[in-house]
């Protein structure tokens, strides 16, 4: 006996004690697919007979049934499931789950159960509950079908039972092995002139009644084929031989169904143009009715395509239902969700269910006409209200381009006026949602699979970037931090430049880039043409046309009149130089140094760095001062008393000593006010970009260094806003190239420079599969003071500061980058705010953990 | 960093008797945060200094995290070495401690005796006004000096440090001198470098003995001193004198310190606070609500006054920071309420600006002194959080009002009475606002004031009724 049932279903065995179900499920069913109900009382109890557990038993059944639902497992319930009351739970798990319910009975000869169970001896079941079982049973098998169960299988004996085959076949709506191309086209109410028109346009020839793309494209029809328009009978001619020729599938809509009961002969109003239409078809022989009655019978709810990343459905399909089937899901598909209430035009308020989505497939979806299309988390509608005047629209997958022909005309006037094509688009409703960011993350990149964010990071997060971040449309980039190189081995100095070499050597990459490292603050800078174009990419609504931010997010100015001066002035440059042409686009992301660091550091300057200074210059002052005329006056150790704690001490190496401290004081101070200066207005600011992030439809990761050193040459460094990079190549296997960066990072820093940057020469460097750091830093030593104290040069300090790991710091600039990326690349892929807002609060969440901030 | 005692008169070479440090030795003695050097820069028959030098190791500070409390990248960078805090009293007490007892064994008539003494404590960081250094000196017979710094001369806009050195001249004993010292230093600093605990009340009252009790600072000083911890500060204060209750907190009030007090300590604060808290909790009972969420609950002073109420039979306290939510659970005793308190209480990490499906199904939602905290360009996303998606019957919101801080005389014009309020409405801005929230999401807004009414200027907080249409 050949057994069918979907490959997603949940299985119920039904049959009395010993009538071979656990049998039969170990020889069809992986394992792991089946639960039964012995073993459950055994986990539950260690007992496995214990009737007491019973309760308990099904519990923990049922829970882990649902899970398994969930993820879309096929489970079979191994339980007697005789009662009917006990199959009301096998029904209720798989409705909450969408999915279908199949029973495969057990209806054994009374003779064979009694011997079975004799055979034994741990049961013992008495011949009469094995016969009051057997009754129970036959009872059931009438109501098994109006119990719910949509599959029921009966095997009467053992050999029937040892015979059968079990076939798992596919559920209608998974057409997942089919890739594409496709050209989905929304809802066409009768509009033929226009469909034919717009299949024309995409490149499909007229085959008969319908038509066929040469390069073999597929189009998929949103349903509501019907109703409001012209042509109604005409367009059920066209799809039913583009899907009769498989050069088209459909999906079932409201109306479509609506029109099925028509033709079944059920009582339906001829209301919302189905009136027209039934008028076409009778107009026709009756063959064509009967052909539109199987047609239309035939549609199912929706299609799951490309190895489950595209999704069609007439009104859209919320992510738990996809790929399921069952009345909930379909009603779904085709009339969507309402609230039941009305809104002013008397039309259902509809639950804007894609605001939620947060499904991996792309969902392409009708039914509710706009004069746009609606793209918002990944979902397309496409109903550009042809009949009501607009037009008829097709998605083109994977190009995931819409094109739309207009209407010829208004066919049908709507209930509400489709919103003007100057305000559509404007309210996206694409808010984060608390769930997107809490809790443990783990989110896969391209660089990186699976970064984790643990629970206390995304909570730390959660409340850095609720109290302090700039609007998150805004912030499609979070930087990552940069390790520095290994510790010097080269005696006086922290850092050095060799190692920083030695790094990239050792990973055999052979061409590096050494930019100065600007001593400034990190400031990321997002821009648009104008505001116009800002608010249309990012979706902001702050009225501004791009933002200054720092490397948490959080605005870099807290004067908004001074940083709209700033991107002004930006936006003026590259107008200037033709960088929007260039790029074809309207909007850009830079990732720069802003100077004077005295300008976000103000506080840190003020309440630390400064005092430090201070104190200590008058502190060691006075000690020099103390000391000097006690040096000169007692210069010999004098005899040690055996009552005094304190040891003889020479004055003169104390002095000495003090005057060493001075020295590194001194240069503390310089070092630091090297960096500040005060800020009166645009004139005192400098802005050195480093990196072009991303513009429209590119990430610029796959650029090499001075590709972006000299394009941000080209377009930027035409102002005195702007200040350029200096920067040189070295080949880390040539000595000669070596000794040049080691002498140009000493001139560098000689002058009281932060240091440099060392860069593998490609934004993004491998090494046998594994990411290297995408750059390493080589700090000054003066600087270093500014880090580690004034006195950290002096050689007892050095030592000890010499010992330190680098290991998590790498570990996290690795993961950190990965996730920058990968903002950049869902950002100009179009990806939905939530899906690029997920790495950037990645970025923040993984700040939070405890590195030392010195490195 | 330098403690110089000086010694006028005849024979002050004696001062080396009395300090059990031979003038003509320079010794060195190991110290837990490093190395104290005694020497005399001078030793004359009329004038004979002596110094105390501390060489205070910034990597074992930062390593050890002696001496920070900011932690993190402050460590290394570092006053503590430079400057005279607790690790000098540290120091006067391991290295001079028999002369801090008063004991002398060769002169102890000399210990006994006033003379003319001067003390110069270089680099003493002073927190706050620093006419307190007179305050704190002159009762005890001093004449007082001090010179300040500027932070740094390059940029004079960034104003004068809070390290002065200090110059006293009086005519005490060398141990009273030692002990005012001791306890005094790091009360103008106010950053211990080592726990505050039990013991340290035994050191001031100890420390203290003979002075400290009459002294018109004692309450700050003993604040300070113990690290403002309460208890401490009231054990000690009961030792000092009788009636010692309640002058913690005064002694607290009156600091000016680092983090500067929100203004409205200028008004009776603890008043306002109860009286803004009073107000909400009387409009979500008049409201009728039974379910209420508190979002930006802070550490639950709310919840306390609402959780055993009758009509409430669910609460729930949300914040965005862990930490505040602890807060809020130990001042609430959630370990030891009841089951059935328990059951009514619920607290969540949540944020103001992401939707949130668990702010739906209350009563009423009370967002107390909260909204100001919030940058302008993110209201909308907080006005759809809470009135369209949340969208409770009943909002109670309170803010302060703007225009009355021209009352509040600590602060400046234009500024805010919080360093993390990112704006303040007057009575007309708030209202323009909640009207528009009322347009916008179908509420009706309702507005009152709370605390004392100004006549020109309104009262210091405004509350907002929203009631949904």
């Amino acid at each position: 006996m050949k057994i069918e049932i979907p490959e997603f279903c949940l299985v119920a065995l039904v049959g009395a004690s010993s009538s071979g179900k656990s049998t039969f499920a170990k020889k069809h069913f992986k394992p792991t697919e089946v639960l039964s109900s012995d073993y459950f009382r055994g986990l539950v109890s260690d007992d496995e007979n214990s009737q007491e557990s019973t309760a308990d038993a099904f519990d923990a059944l049922y829970a882990i049934a649902d899970l398994r639902l969930k993820n879309m497992k096929l489970t079979v319930v191994d339980a007697t499931n005789i009662q009917s009351i006990a199959r009301k739970k096998v029904i209720a798990c798989a409705k909450a789950r969408d999915c279908h319910a199949a029973a495969i009975v057990f209806n054994m000869p009374e003779s064979v159960l009694k011997a079975r169970n004799k055979e034994r001896p741990d049961r013992g079941l008495a011949d009469r509950v094995i016969a009051r079982h057997i009754m129970e049973l036959r009872q059931s098998l009438r109501s098994l079908k109006k119990e719910g169960f949509r599959f029921i299988y009966i095997l009467s004996s053992p050999e029937e039972a040892e015979r059968v085959e079990i076939v798992r076949t596919k559920l209608w709506n998974d057409k997942k092995e089919m890739q594409g191309p496709f050209d989905i086209i929304g809802d066409v109410h009768g509009c033929y002139d226009e469909l034919c028109a717009l299949l024309e346009s995409i490149g499909y020839a007229k085959n008969g009644e319908g038509y066929t793309h040469s390069a073999g494209r597929k189009a998929v029809f949103l349903g509501d084929l019907c109703d409001r328009g012209p042509k109604n009978a005409e367009v059920l001619d066209l799809v039913m031989a583009m899907t009769e020729s498989k050069d088209a599938l459909c999906v079932l809509g409201n109306h479509d169904a609506k029109l099925h009961k028509y033709l079944s002969g059920k009582d339906v109003k001829l209301s919302h143009g189905l009136s027209m239409t039934a008028d076409a078809i009778n107009a026709r022989p009756p063959e064509f009715k009967k052909k539109v009655a199987d047609f239309t019978d035939n549609l199912i709810s929706h299609y799951v395509f490309d190895g489950g990343r595209l999704v069609v459905a007439h009104a859209g399909i919320k992510g738990e239902y996809q790929g399921r089937g069952s009345t909930r899901v379909r009603d779904f598909c085709i009339y969507g969700e309402t609230t039941g209430e009305s809104d002013d035009y008397g039309l259902p308020v509809r639950l804007n269910w894609a605001a939620e989505y947060r499904g991996r497939a792309t969902v392409v979806y009708g039914h509710t006409p706009n004069a746009e299309p609606q793209i918002l988390n990944n979902t397309y509608n496409i109903d550009t209200g042809c009949v009501f005047g607009g037009r008829l629209s097709a998605f083109r997958y994977p190009e995931r381009q819409i094109v739309s022909v207009p209407a010829k005309k208004t066919y049908y006037e709507s209930a509400k006026p489709l919103v003007p094509k100057a305000d559509a688009g404007a309210e996206k409703d694409d808010m984060l949602s608390y769930e997107d960011v809490s809790g443990k993350l783990i989110i896969n990149t391209d660089l990186t699979p699976a970064i984790t964010i643990n629970e206390e990071n995304s909570a730390a997060a959660l409340d850095i970037m609720s109290r302090f971040a700039a609007d998150p449309h805004w912030l499609v980039y979070l930087p990552p931090t940069m390790s520095p190189c290994e510790t010097a081995a080269k005696e006086k100095y922290l850092e050095y430049p060799e190692e920083a070499f030695a790094y990239y050597r050792d990973n055999k990459i052979s061409k590096v880039v050494c930019e100065k490292k600007h001593m400034g603050s990190r400031a990321v800078i997002v821009l648009a043409k104008n505001a116009k174009a800002a608010k249309n990419r990012f979706g902001v609504n702050d009225g501004k046309q791009g933002i200054v931010y720092t490397r948490t997010g959080r605005h870099f100015f807290d004067d908004e009149e001074f940083e709209g001066k700033i991107i002004k002035k930006f936006a003026k440059v590259l107008t200037e130089s033709g960088f929007w042409e260039e790029f074809k686009t309207d909007w850009a992301a830079f990732d720069t140094e802003l100077m004077p660091w005295s300008v976000k550091a103000q506080g840190l300057l003020e309440k630390q760095y400064a005092p430090v200074g201070c104190a200590g210059k008058r502190g060691l002052a006075a000690a020099i001062q103390a000391l000097t005329p006690a040096a000169s006056r007692v210069n010999q150790a004098t005899e040690v008393s055996a009552v005094t704690s304190g040891k003889n001490v020479d004055l003169r190496e104390v002095l000495a000593a003090y005057k060493e401290k001075t020295a590194a004081l001194d240069n503390y101070i310089e070092a630091y006010r090297e960096y500040c200066w005060p800020v009166k207005s645009l004139k005192d600011i400098k802005i050195a970009p480093f990196h072009l992030l991303a513009t429209e439809g590119a990430a610029h990761t796959d650029k090499d260094h001075i590709w972006h050193m000299e394009t941000i040459k080209k377009y930027c460094v035409r102002d005195a806003l702007f200040i350029v990079t200096d920067y040189i190549t070295v080949d880390v296997n040539d000595t000669q190239s070596v000794q040049a960066g080691i002498d140009w990072w000493l001139a560098l820093t000689g002058n009281g420079g932060e240091g440099m940057v060392v860069k593998p020469f490609t934004y993004i460097a491998k090494v046998g599969g594994r990411l290297l750091q995408p750059a390493v830093k080589c700090r000054g030593r003066e600087y270093l003071r500014i880090i580690y104290g004034p006195e950290y040069t002096l050689p007892q300090h050095l030592e000890r500061l010499k010992k330190r790991a680098l290991g998590r710091k790498r570990s996290l600039a690795l993961r950190e980058f990965s996730l920058g990326v990968e903002s950049l690349k869902r950002f100009t892929d179009n990806e939905p705010l939530y899906r690029i807002h997920q790495c950037v609060f990645g970025v923040l969440a993984l700040e939070s953990e405890p590195v030392d901030p010195r490195l | 960093m330098l403690l110089k005692i000086t010694y006028m008169g005849e024979n002050t070479t004696d001062l080396g008797y009395l300090l059990h440090k031979n003038p003509n030795r320079t010794q060195s003695f190991e110290l837990s945060f490093g190395k104290a050097y005694v020497f005399y820069p001078e030793a004359t028959a009329e004038r004979t200094t002596a110094a105390l030098l501390l060489d205070i190791n910034p990597i074992d500070l930062a390593r050890g995290k002696l001496g920070s409390r900011d932690g993190g990248l402050f460590d290394y960078v570092n006053d503590r070495p430079y400057v005279s805090s607790s690790f000098m009293s540290t120091a006067i007490s391991k290295v001079f401690s028999t002369a801090l007892s008063g004991k002398c064994d060769n002169k102890p008539e000399l210990a006994e005796q006033k003379l003319d003494l001067e003390a110069e404590v270089v680099m003493l960081p002073c927190l706050g006004n620093k006419d307190l250094i007179g305050r704190i000196f002159t009762p005890l017979g001093y004449e007082v000096e001090f010179s300040e710094s500027a932070l740094d001369e390059k940029f004079r806009e960034w104003g004068e440090s809070r390290y002065v050195t200090l110059k006293l001249k009086g005519k005490v004993r060398l141990c009273d001198l030692l002990n005012h010292l001791y306890v005094l230093i790091p009360v103008f600093d106010n950053r211990k470098h080592y726990w505050v605990s039990d013991d340290e009340v035994e050191k001031l009252i100890g420390h203290g003995e003979g002075w400290l009790n009459a002294h018109p600072e004692k309450e700050l000083i003993a604040a300070r001193y113990l690290n403002r911890n309460r208890s401490l500060v009231n054990s000690a204060l009961a030792q000092l004198i009788e009636k010692g209750n309640g002058i913690a907190e005064e002694a607290d009030s009156a600091e000016t310190g680092e983090v500067t007090p929100p203004a409205e300590k200028d008004a009776p604060k603890i008043r306002l606070n109860d009286l803004r808290l009073q107000a909400v909790a009387d409009a979500v009972i008049a409201g009728g609500a039974k379910a209420v969420i508190d979002i930006g609950c802070g550490e639950g002073r709310l919840i306390a006054r609402l959780i055993n109420h009758k009509q409430i039979a669910r609460i729930t306290g949300v914040d965005v920071s862990i930490r505040t939510l602890e807060r809020a659970k130990s001042y609430l005793h959630y370990e030891r309420l009841s089951e059935k308190t328990k059951e009514k209480l619920q607290f969540l990490q949540g944020s103001l600006t992401y939707k949130d499906k668990r702010f739906a199904g209350y009563d009423a939602a009370c967002v107390v002194e909260v909204v100001e905290h919030l940058d302008q360009p993110r209201l909308p996303a907080f006005e759809r959080v809470l009135f369209e998606l949340a969208a409770p019957p009943l909002v109670v919101m309170t803010t302060p009002n703007a225009e009355y801080n021209v009352n509040y005389e600590r602060l400046q014009p234009e500024s805010l009475r919080h360093s993390d309020h990112r704006f303040e409405w007057t009575r007309e801005q708030f209202q323009e606002w909640a009207n528009g929230v009322c347009k916008r999401f179908g509420y009706a807004a309702e507005f009152s004031d709370i605390g004392e009414r100004d006549e020109q200027y309104g009262a210091p907080t405004q509350m907002c009724v929203f009631k949904r249409t």
